[in-house]
């Protein structure tokens, strides 16, 4: 873990650090809130009258608030997701591949059982027997990420294992759980970190599909997703309703591919030059 | 006119010259070895040649190749001139052959595309060539894949594809760097043969192979001609120090200060180890069958053979890194059983190994320090850090090393000081017994020296045993105190240093033992080489297994397996040890 901040990795987190202190902050500081409607004044375009700067909704409400609104839950809904499938992933990946033969197969073949349910399908249905919630679209997008991160980590770590310098480790007497820790791990992370930073932008499109579908996030909670739909409705006649979410989902989506690039050139030490 | 002229070829990339006005010219139908340590710029001068050098490298100079000049010709004109006058080998086939195209296929293009021949009188001459480089049923390897080969079987296709054109220029760059000495000769031989009137340039770190094939040489070092001349007066004079220093690098299987015999009592015993590996369906491969080795404390042996003779798995299983069927090994009074996991930790810290491949072995996410330190930290976990990072300076310090590179990563270190960090490793607990496989097979003549003696003074300092696998007999010759050979997981035969160099008793010892190119063209040895390649293990021969390839071979060792006996202290297995006189 020698390498420098290169580029990938300041431009594009410096974007999203910005877009997610602005999430955490702009309804505070606005006079607007997410719930207030205002039938006086619907569909007005950004101005900067009365601070609705980002203009509102068929509502009335301002859609600045909503939007930095909906950029938390998108983004909440896609770090949680990923920690899930990174928790569980990586642990079962690691398991697999390190103990391998029988072991292997037996956990592989659950996998691949997953693999075959339909997803979508799957979470609609869950949505629909469960009263929707946060907690379940958390769930139902990690339990499936999961399955991935899984595959790529037992890969990765069946090589590993083969490598001279895991054989020179065990000859020298180092312990089992500091083979993995000292020797396997830390040629994982690389891999992981920038698996990660891709099953993010998976798990916000996937909350962004929901939402449009109107499975996701319940009114008068938003997210990105969400404010889409809405704005495909408006598109007509009110063009920012829908520009302004789906430009700023796309940015997210954008930076955090460019961060994955970047990170994975950070985390190998071979290119720490 | 010569048929190669270079005049001032410089190479460049960015502010760094990796060949500095460079200038010597082939005649027609000559054979130039050109000749540097990794890093002279010797490929790079021969991809220059064939314009294959990537774009970024800067090129001056000029290459005249009968009267065209290369340098700054079109990608169209080099094409041509690529496919059919100058023929290229490289040191990979695998690596130059399309491993989706039969073999046959990929030569008949180089007829077709350059109109030198038509439908079936192109298919007659490539089987014709593929005939000539010595494939067996050359018909039914003309529909072959590369992966269906042998190693030495892919680099005949590939001296058949270079040559089928019958070019005026042919350069082999290492061509035998990757094979088995035996096949390597086999290689040289045809090399020579089928040539014809074409000119060979010849790009090697050996000065064996040079010294037995080549009228001129050419000495690189780092990218500037140092030295140029007739072999033979090269050898016997040479005119700059660093030709000098190459030759002293290079071992001799002819001559050699051997070791006076070890006398401590043995430390490790093995007996009779059998290794097998699960294969295709139910069938087993049988890697090691019944070798056995005792090990004397300050005693060096060297375990030898060809590729697939066994002689890591035999290692590896006595580690306890594979598991052997039966067998056993004894150190220093205590079984050793089991998988490495489960063993004593004083077994674990008196038996070390170092690998072939320094940066394989080495975590590329570790420093020096926490490399050489990891041991310790291990065995001696009372130590404080203080106290451990002395230690790993020290043992650094022993290897040629030193503190400026406690810091380092392993991508960040040369191919030699990887392996001085790796056998660091393997030192820094003071071990009984090193075993190294392979440990300076990857490395240029004048650091494979160093290491070398690194490893005998660690010796002399400690009365360390070592088990020494490689598969370079002139090495072996040089370090060791006794020699082990292996063929096809089998002993051949197990002999001191002097006996087994000056009166081998197995037919394939002499043959290997003939097989090794002198570097000095006086004495340059060229005996027929030894027939053939080495059997699929999964199908051994019946009998003695080495018979298909033995020239000594009689009925009887088609039919029995011959047994181990002992000859005037020498262990051999052959049927007519007492009969022959090799």
């Amino acid at each position: 873990m020698s390498g420098t901040i290169n580029r990938a990795i300041s431009v594009s987190g410096g974007i999203l650090v910005t877009i997610a202190a602005f999430a955490l902050v702009g309804p505070w500081i606005s006079p607007h809130d997410y719930v207030t409607t205002d039938l006086d004044h619907q569909l007005v375009a950004p101005t900067m009258a009365g601070a609705q700067i980002f203009g509102t909704d068929d509502l009335g409400r301002d859609l600045f608030v909503r939007t930095m609104l909906g950029i938390r839950v998108t983004l909440l809904v896609a770090i949680v997701a990923s920690l899930v499938s990174l928790v569980i992933g990586v642990t079962y990946g690691a398991v697999a591949g390190f103990v391998g033969g029988r072991v292997d197969a037996a956990m592989m073949r659950v996998v691949d059982t997953l693999y075959a349910l339909p997803f979508i399908f799957f979470v609609i249905l869950l949505m629909v027997a469960f009263e929707r919630n946060f907690l379940l679209i958390f769930i139902a997008i990690g339990a499936v990420n999961w399955l991935d991160m899984a595959r790529i980590v037992r890969g990765q770590t069946l090589s590993l294992k083969e490598r001279e310098f895991v054989d020179a480790a065990r000859l020298t007497g180092v312990s089992t759980g500091r083979i993995i820790l000292r020797h396997i791990a830390p040629n994982l992370i690389g891999i992981v970190v920038v698996y990660v930073t891709l099953t993010i932008p998976q798990a916000i499109l996937v909350e962004s599909f929901l939402s449009f579908l109107g499975l996701g996030v319940q009114e008068p909670q938003t997210s990105l997703g969400a404010l889409v739909d809405a704005g495909v409705n408006q598109m007509e006649g009110a063009s920012w309703t829908l520009l302004i979410p789906a430009g700023l989902l796309a940015l997210i989506l954008m930076c955090f591919n460019f961060l994955g690039d970047g990170l994975r050139d950070f985390f190998d030490a071979r290119h720490g030059k | 006119m010569s048929l190669l002229d270079v005049n001032d070829l410089s190479i460049r990339y960015g502010d760094t010259a990796v060949v500095d006005e460079l200038s010597f010219s082939v005649g027609r139908g000559e054979c130039v070895g050109l000749v540097g340590e990794s890093g002279s710029g010797k490929s790079q001068t021969a991809l220059a040649i064939l314009g294959l050098l990537p774009k970024q490298a800067r090129l001056s100079g000029s290459i005249r190749f009968d009267g065209t000049e290369l340098v700054a010709a079109t990608e169209e004109k080099l094409n041509e001139l690529r496919a059919t006058r100058i023929g290229i080998v490289f040191q990979d086939p695998m690596q130059a052959l399309n491993p989706y195209l039969r073999i046959g296929r990929q030569l008949r293009e180089i007829l077709l595309r350059h109109d030198l021949a038509f439908g079936s009188e192109a298919d007659a001459r490539v089987i014709e060539m593929l005939g000539r480089v010595g494939l067996p049923d050359a018909w039914r390897q003309f529909r072959a894949y590369p992966h269906q080969l042998s190693g030495g079987m892919r680099q005949r296709v590939m001296l058949a594809s270079a040559l089928i054109a019958e070019p005026d220029l042919l350069i082999a760059d290492e061509p035998t760097t990757a094979l088995d000495v035996t096949v390597q000769a086999q290689i040289l031989e045809l090399l020579e043969e089928t040539r014809d009137n074409t000119a060979l340039l010849l790009i090697t770190h050996d000065l064996g192979v040079v010294a037995g094939y080549c009228e001129r040489m050419l000495v690189l070092e780092k990218g500037r001609l140092v030295d140029a001349g007739a072999t033979t007066s090269l050898f016997a004079s040479p005119g700059h120090a660093h030709t000098r220093r190459l030759l002293d690098a290079a071992p001799r299987i002819d001559r050699a200060d051997i070791p006076p015999p070890a006398t401590a009592p043995s430390i490790l015993g093995i007996e009779a180890i059998e290794v097998s590996y699960a294969a295709f369906g139910k069938k087993r491969l049988h890697a090691v069958h019944d070798v056995s080795l005792s090990l004397r404390g300050g005693e060096t042996v060297a375990v030898v053979g060809e590729s697939g003779s066994g002689k890591s798995s035999f290692i590896r299983a006595v580690l306890g890194l594979v598991p052997k069927q039966s067998g056993r090994a004894v150190y220093a009074g205590a079984p050793l059983e089991g998988p490495v996991e489960r063993r004593a930790k004083a077994q674990r810290r008196d038996l070390q190994l170092v690998f072939q491949d320094p940066v394989g072995a080495l975590n590329p996410q570790m420093r020096v320090q926490s490399l050489v330190g990891e041991p310790l930290s291990v065995h001696e976990p009372a130590l404080s850090s203080k106290a451990r990072l002395a230690r790993v300076v020290e043992t650094l310090e022993q290897v040629g090393l030193g503190g400026e590179h406690l810091g380092r990563y392993p991508h960040e270190l040369s191919g030699g000081q990887a392996q001085r960090v790796a056998i660091a490793r393997a030192l820094v607990l003071g071990p009984k017994v090193l075993i190294c496989d392979e440990a300076v097979a990857a490395l240029d003549g004048s650091v494979r020296e160093q290491v070398l003696a690194l490893l005998r003074k660690a010796q002399e300092d400690t009365g360390l045993s070592i088990i020494f696998i490689s598969h370079d007999l002139a090495v072996v010759r040089a370090i060791s105190h006794r020699v082990l050979v292996m063929y096809m997981g089998r002993l051949v035969e197990l002999a001191d240093n002097a006996s087994l160099f000056s009166r081998p008793r197995h037919p394939y010892t002499r043959a290997l033992i003939d097989a090794v190119p002198v570097p000095d063209p006086v004495v340059a040895r060229r005996k027929a080489p030894l027939r053939g390649e080495v059997p699929s293990l999964l199908e051994p021969p019946p009998g003695c297994v080495f018979h298909p390839r033995c020239e000594y071979a009689v009925e009887i060792c088609s039919i029995e397996l011959p047994k181990t006996r002992e000859v005037k202290g020498t262990r051999v297995a052959c049927h007519r040890v007492d009969e022959i006189d090799l």
